[in-house]
């Protein structure tokens, strides 16, 4: 086998790979929705809902650091 | 943080770099309409001695509308969208106010001293990326302020999740950093050979790596200054200008990786035809043609944001502005594609075709997308109703009409010229000189030098509209600048 019949072959393998990683990309977007672990659609909310005293759509979860500091510990 | 005060956003960067954007956006556009009509009219070039020829003046061009004009809207609308989708003051942190404002300082002094050294013929002679190694320091400077202020502000945010238009922030930041460093790699002459003088150097890299390094450059400041913030723009100001959130997040995700993973690999169809190994020329040809989907993904996003809502494209001229935005990235992200095409290549490489590719998407992309920004920004900065939606309207229009002026007369011009230098007789020998390229092309770069005015006519309109806002414009109470829409005085 020849260089060139490599690099055809290495070509057609990961010209493969990608297309299977963006189609399981896809599929995991939509399982994560359908099984109920993720929402993604409502982070669309995050550009209209931007007072800076609205509530997160997803509140930060405070560091350990800072829970042990506000229970004073 | 005081107490007694409600918090609120701290827009004092953002206004100063929506200043910043105005100012360099006349600057470098009235050089660049200028540059058009030296191109029809060539006595245009010995007005102002070395200081206003064409060879001068293109880097001004340039280099105001890219590192001025649309790099000051990206910061503008940083120092807004941050805030707001993070859901944190810069008010909260005097150390990302104090870094905002020393970003603000040092890129000023930059962009001034770069139209300085250009004006004196002091350059690189690396296309978009003029400038010499003293100058390249001080952007590495306000760009890691910029990093400081993106990564500051995310470290303090209460919003969990990053919004898509954060994603592309970094994008753009982390990128540019890479080709800056990497393109501007230099040796100074002075320092190291004792010749030329003490800002003088040259590039590390020699013949063809020299053209690699410089196009996977050159392209990629077309990915990261002129689209991904520009998307990041759009992702925020479309849906809240609307009323409508963004029509998919998934196929915004998708089609952001699908953008970071293709565009790197897209420069080299500069290089076609060129001593360049083939199958880079080859690469560059492909990933360009890839890059059409990732960059639909995201336009087709858009315009499905507006999905039900289409009456708002008739009443509120904003919309107008970033759907026509929007749909001038769908043409230039099929354009792109088409001239990359190693036959297309042929025809259209070295001719006017290549600018009207760029102008296409600069003017009706970027340009209109800024615009929108800011005159949304602008009520919410500073608390006062837009002065003029009909001047906006006349805006509007003046420079759709100056953009396809501009693309269509540039089509034809760049066809035919490539048409021309390729012509032949039935013995081999070339049918046309140079110089019958150039009279044919003339009535078409009067065209395209009178498209420009109008969209420079709009950039004038568009200003004066902002200023009497701040100055004249009705007061606004904090109910009516906290929705959607922007307010607008409707009768004027």
């Amino acid at each position: 086998m020849d260089l060139g019949e490599i690099q055809a072959y290495a070509y057609f393998f990961f010209t493969a790979f990608l297309v299977a990683v963006l189609y399981g990309y896809i599929f995991h977007l939509y399982r994560s929705e359908k099984k109920g672990t993720r929402d993604y659609e409502k982070y669309g909310q995050m550009a209209l809902d931007d007072e800076v005293s609205s509530k997160p759509i997803e509140k930060k979860e405070e560091s350990v650091d800072s829970q042990k500091l506000a229970k004073g510990e | 943080m005081g107490n007694q005060n409600p918090l609120a956003y701290d827009y004092t960067v953002a206004k100063w770099f929506l200043w910043a954007t105005i100012a360099f956006g006349i600057i470098g556009m009235t050089v660049g309409v200028f540059i058009a009509f030296q191109m029809a009219f060539p006595e245009l070039n010995y007005l102002f001695g070395e200081y206003g020829t064409f060879s001068r003046l293109r880097p001004l061009h340039t280099n105001g509308v890219a590192f001025g004009f649309t790099m000051s809207g990206i910061f503008a609308t940083w120092y807004y969208v941050g805030q707001r989708v993070l859901k944190v003051s810069m008010a909260e942190s005097s150390f990302l106010m104090a870094v905002g404002k020393l970003h603000f300082i040092v890129y000023v002094l930059t962009i001034l001293l770069a139209v300085v050294t250009l004006l004196s013929g002091i350059t690189t002679s690396k296309e978009y990326a003029e400038l010499e190694w003293p100058l390249d320091l001080m952007v590495t400077l306000f760009w890691v302020l910029w990093g400081v202020s993106i990564f500051g502000l995310i470290g303090i945010r209460r919003e969990r999740t990053l919004y898509i238009s954060i994603w592309y922030y970094i994008a753009a930041f982390l990128a540019v950093a890479m080709l800056h460093v990497f393109n501007n790699m230099e040796v100074p002459t002075y320092f190291v050979a004792g010749v030329g003088d003490w800002y003088h150097s040259v590039s590390l890299y020699a013949g063809t790596n020299d053209a690699l390094v410089q196009w996977w450059y050159g392209h990629n400041a077309v990915a990261f200054v002129f689209t991904t913030p520009i998307v990041a723009m759009i992702y925020y100001f479309l849906p809240k200008e609307s009323g409508q959130a963004v029509y998919s997040y998934k196929l915004s995700l998708l089609s952001f990786w699908g953008l970071m993973f293709v565009y790197l690999w897209a420069g080299g169809h500069h290089l076609i035809y060129s001593t360049v190994p083939d199958w880079m020329q080859t690469m560059g040809s492909v990933f360009s043609i890839v890059l059409i989907l990732p960059s639909w993904g995201s336009a087709i996003n858009m315009l499905l944001t507006m999905k039900g809502e289409w009456e708002q494209l008739q009443s509120n001229p904003l919309i107008k502005f970033m759907v026509l935005g929007s749909t001038f990235y769908m043409l230039s992200t099929l354009e792109g594609p088409i001239q990359a095409i190693k036959s297309v290549n042929a025809l259209a490489h070295f001719t006017d075709w290549i600018p009207g590719h760029v102008h296409d998407g600069t003017l009706g992309w970027v340009g209109f997308m800024i615009i929108a920004a800011m005159y949304h920004m602008t009520p919410r900065l500073f608390k006062k109703e837009l002065y003029s939606k009909k001047l906006m309207e006349t805006q509007f229009w003046l420079q759709t009409m100056g953009i396809v002026l501009y693309f269509s007369s540039m089509w034809i011009a760049g066809i035919t010229q490539g048409m021309m230098w390729r012509a032949t007789d039935e013995f081999g020998n070339l049918s046309y000189s140079f110089i019958d390229t150039v009279t044919v092309l003339h009535p078409y770069y009067t065209i395209r030098a009178i498209g420009g005015a109008l969209y420079l006519i709009g950039i004038f309109i568009w200003a004066y509209n902002i200023y009497k806002t701040m100055k004249s414009g009705r007061e606004l109470e904090d109910a009516e600048v906290n929705v959607n829409k922007s307010p607008m005085a409707e009768n004027r």
